[in-house]
């Protein structure tokens, strides 16, 4: 027997199996039980059949990525085995269904098979045989030594609902789960106990702490259309719209979305909508109308692979240089891409505050990755008492009360930024334009009102310049490689750069959040051998910092294949050239 | 007291002598000031075409927007503020074409707006497209053999998507153009009013002249009920040597969209302070994720 540092589980079968929730709720219970997890969903776009699997790796430290390895296949299909026993690690076993058999899949010597009568199990203990999904956690959990009692305690608050027969039949498929692991737990070497009396700890994906720290920052409205990644974030606020004061409606398409969102902010509401690239695809006029119009505004752009309909279910950072250039003409602009749950809620409401600040559109970029991977935090890591409202440069009822003269919603000033009276005072009656308009909002097509006018609207960016974060640095303070990440990366490439270090390659990371406007002075850190890690084909940050500060990254580490970048895969091809 | 003057605006109009938006922008600033709605009080949203200037020329909360986006900006606009009245006056083109979509969704959803359609039936502001309220066999610069199209029927479109109030009126009629939108101005939900707008310079067949002897008011007759669908729907089918003009249809039976979003309970969500979370309500929401 072995206590194990670092454990991956991975649970596989058709859609429709309850993976993920199933999935997310041992890793809940793991979480309980005082461990770290990273849980990574991996699906198809499709309701039933298909291959999906669900991997939760566990530590007794703190985890930012997932990795490559299993050491627990639970298989509630053949296809599961055919798929991932090449990613098991020697030692490790698989937990499959009896009715299955496995008769033509050829065996591993280096690998326990332990065949458990699941279904039959299930059906027996709770009355159907879908609940082997949690049958099969309670399995894993006898297997790695893992207290079960947390399994029962998620179990019960999840299924409470549903009333008490309900927790009792899961209950009893729980407990027929841990003994159907006994007479294997002596073949399997791999164990991960509880760690009792640790603090509690939050589990949640990249969604749901954005949506969290949006609504921590004041949205009270968001206008959308489903599509993944992006809408669970819709859903989310719904959830909670009744409760926080929030209109929340799906619309006709994400052209309405937005421009929803701009009337609503506009109106002098915080507002947003979230979306996946081909819904940004048809938001693309109205983010010009919310930079013309000087209209706050956020768009939460959750990536996954395109182009066109791509991939649904799976990740990329694609889209960068698509919002940064999107719509015609040029104003500014703020993206944010957060890489991590931290983060993520941090953007939340970050984002509201420069939209407000600069009166102009921001860009949440997160993406299939970020959006869809649980992890957890302690609760001070979202920390709700650091969150800051600022509305910028937002006139009172008493500054309008006293304001002389006509009110002018786009004078000109030094910083760009025009005081902004929300409609509805009777000394700040105005109405702006998508046309290029004198400052009063008028239409006017003057050359010399237009060339001002411009320049106004563009040293807003400048002035945002100089708030945007430069990126965190992380590893060797004095290194030989210097990698450039950005967004979803932040997790795989830290753990690379652990590994690096770890073989003694002083490598060190740059990790970028704040990604437009690029960060004042950023061009100072970047020096030496750079290397640009990024989940796309081309390496578009990369193309985006030559463009912004003149520096050329020495080398390039890509992945287009849908499927996130993992540590494995970054130190193997570093690897390559070193 | 509101007065048509306190709309006045700097700007004067650079529309065409004779152009029906005048008759329109003086009827939409007659209505607020009949019911007593001050500048500062209502929100005129528009898109873009000659038409969609109306806000410009006018001394109230406006917003200019994006080609066939009135709607939905408006909506937006409607729902951060319900204490606004919101009006939207854009054209066909921005209306049926860009924007028809948009319109079926605003009436099924009986969002508390007047739409004010300036139906000229053509494009103006780009020099005389057709448009789709356009006859068939339109001849203009786009359309050299003649629109193939047959012309939307708004008044049609707006009864089966389930606007609760649908009125036509026109141009030449300035008093009846400023009853009936005084009359949807007291409307709880959707309201579209498609109004004929004579373009003198790229429509000479849809003039004064055309429409005076056609049309009637429904209204005229004592017997017609507004309450009844299935007769909207047929007065919407009528066309040729008399139109109908007035209201089709008003139905209060359905509550206006902001009437039922729960967060809109406590009344217009602008002028609310934004405040951080309670420390109960961060509790709360953590609480989810343990
Ligand atoms: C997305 C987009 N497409 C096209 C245009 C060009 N455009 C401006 S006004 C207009 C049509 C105007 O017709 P209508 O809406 O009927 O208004 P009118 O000028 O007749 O009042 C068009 C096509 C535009 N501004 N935006
Ligand atoms: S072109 Fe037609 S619609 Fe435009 S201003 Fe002239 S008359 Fe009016
Ligand atoms: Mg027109």
């Amino acid at each position: 027997m072995q206590t194990v540092d670092d454990l991956i589980i991975r649970i596989g079968g058709e859609a429709g199996m309850g993976l993920e929730s199933s999935g997310v709720g041992f890793a809940q219970a793991l979480v309980r039980g005082g461990l770290h997890v990273f849980g990574l969903p991996d699906y198809h776009s499709r309701i039933r059949g298909g291959h999906n699997f669900f991997s939760v790796r566990i530590a007794r430290r703190p985890l930012y990525s997932h990795t490559e390895p299993v050491h627990l296949l639970l298989a509630l299909d053949p296809e599961t085995v055919r798929r991932h026993i090449g990613a098991v690690v020697p030692g490790g076993a698989v937990v499959y269904d009896e009715k299955d058999g496995l008769p033509d899949i050829p065996r591993r010597t280096d690998v326990g098979y332990f065949s458990i009568p699941l279904a039959k199990l299930a059906e027996e203990a709770g009355g159907s045989a879908i609940m082997r999904n949690t049958l099969v956690f309670a399995v894993a959990a006898g297997l790695i030594g893992f207290d079960p009692t947390y399994i029962e305690s998620v179990a019960r608050d999840n299924f409470a609902r549903k009333g008490p027969a309900v927790v009792d039949a899961n209950l009893r498929v729980i407990q027929a789960g841990v003994e159907a692991s006994r007479p294997f737990q002596a073949d399997f070497p791999f164990r991960m106990e509880a760690v009792p009396d640790a603090p509690r700890r939050l589990l949640l994906n990249g969604n749901q702490a954005f949506a969290m720290g949006a609504l921590a920052g004041g949205c009270r409205f968001v206008s959308g259309y489903p599509m993944t990644p992006g809408s669970p974030v819709l859903e989310w606020m719904a959830a909670h719209a009744a409760e926080y004061g929030v209109v929340t409606l799906q619309v006709e398409d994400e052209i309405a979305a937005l421009c929803m969102a701009i009337g609503a902010g506009y109106a002098g509401v915080r507002a947003m909508a979230p979306t996946s690239g081909g819904g940004f695809s048809l938001m693309v006029e109205a983010l010009g109308l919310a930079g013309m119009t000087e209209v706050p505004v956020v768009v939460y752009e959750a990536q996954r692979p395109g182009p066109s309909t791509g991939l649904a279910t799976r990740t990329e950072q694609g889209d960068l240089l698509f919002v940064l250039h999107a719509s015609q003409g040029e104003f500014p602009r703020i993206i944010l891409a957060p890489g991590t749950v931290e983060q993520a809620f941090e953007a939340g409401w970050r984002a509201f505050n420069f939209a407000e600040r600069y009166q102009c559109p921001v860009i949440v970029l997160s993406d299939h990755y970020l959006a869809t991977s649980v992890r957890d935090v302690v609760p001070e890591d979202l920390n709700l008492d650091a969150v800051v409202i600022d509305r910028g440069e937002l006139l009172t009822e008493a500054d309008l009360d006293r304001l002389e003269g006509e009110y002018r919603r786009h004078a000109f000033t030094e910083s760009g930024i025009s005081p902004r009276a929300i409609p509805g005072h009777p000394k700040a009656v105005y109405a702006s334009s998508s046309d290029e308009h004198d400052e009063y909002g008028h239409i006017y097509e003057d050359a010399e009102n237009r060339r001002r006018m411009q320049e106004k609207r563009m040293r807003k960016l400048e002035t945002a310049r100089s708030e945007m974060r430069l990126p965190t640095a992380y590893g060797a303070a004095d290194p030989d490689l210097t990698f450039i990440a950005w967004g979803s990366t932040y997790g795989p490439m830290r753990e690379a750069v652990d590994r690096l270090n770890g073989q003694g390659v002083r490598a060190r990371m740059l990790h970028f959040t704040d990604i437009w406007p690029v960060p004042q002075d950023v061009e100072k850190l970047l020096v030496g051998e750079t290397i640009a890690v990024e989940n796309n084909y081309s390496g578009q940050f990369a193309d985006l910092l030559r463009m912004a500060t003149g520096h050329t990254v020495s080398r390039r580490i890509l992945k287009w294949d849908g499927r996130p970048l993992s540590p494995e895969y970054i130190t193997h091809h570093v690897s390559r050239f070193t | 007291m509101v007065t048509i003057d306190d709309f006045a605006s700097p700007v004067r109009p650079t529309w065409c002598t004779g152009c029906g938006n005048f008759a329109i922008w003086n009827a939409v600033k007659r209505a607020l000031a009949q019911v007593g709605l001050a500048p500062h009080q209502v929100m005129l949203v528009s898109g873009i075409g000659c038409g969609s200037k109306l806000p410009d020329y006018t001394h109230a909360n406006g917003y200019m927007t994006l080609h066939g986006r009135t709607v939905p900006v408006a909506t937006g606009v409607r729902l951060a503020n319900h204490g606004l009245r919101v009006l939207c006056t854009h054209g066909d083109g921005d209306a049926y074409a860009e924007g028809l979509g948009h319109m079926l969704h605003a009436a099924r959803r009986n969002i508390g707006l007047v739409d004010i359609i300036q139906d000229n039936r053509i494009y103006g502001l780009t020099k005389g497209q057709y448009s789709p309220t356009s006859d068939r066999g339109r001849v203009s610069k786009t359309s050299p053999w003649g629109a193939f199209e047959l012309p939307v029927n708004p008044i049609a479109l707006a009864l089966a998507a389930g606007a609760t109030f649908v009125a036509r009126s026109w141009s030449g009629d300035l008093n009846h153009l400023t009853a009936t939108i005084v009359r949807a101005l007291g409307h709880r939900g959707y309201a579209l009013i498609d109004v004929f707008q004579p373009c003198v310079t790229f429509n000479r067949q849809n003039s004064y002249d055309f429409y005076r002897p056609r049309v009637y008011n429904l209204q005229d007759d004592p017997d017609y009920d507004v309450t009844d669908r299935m007769a909207a729907f047929a007065r919407a089918l009528e066309w040729g040597d008399r139109i109908p003009i007035g209201v089709f249809y008003q139905v209060e039976d359905r509550p206006a969209y902001e009437e039922q979003v729960p967060a809109l309970k406590a009344g217009p969500l602008a002028p609310r302070p934004v405040e951080k979370l309670r420390p109960e309500q961060v509790q709360r929401l953590l609480e989810e994720f343990l």
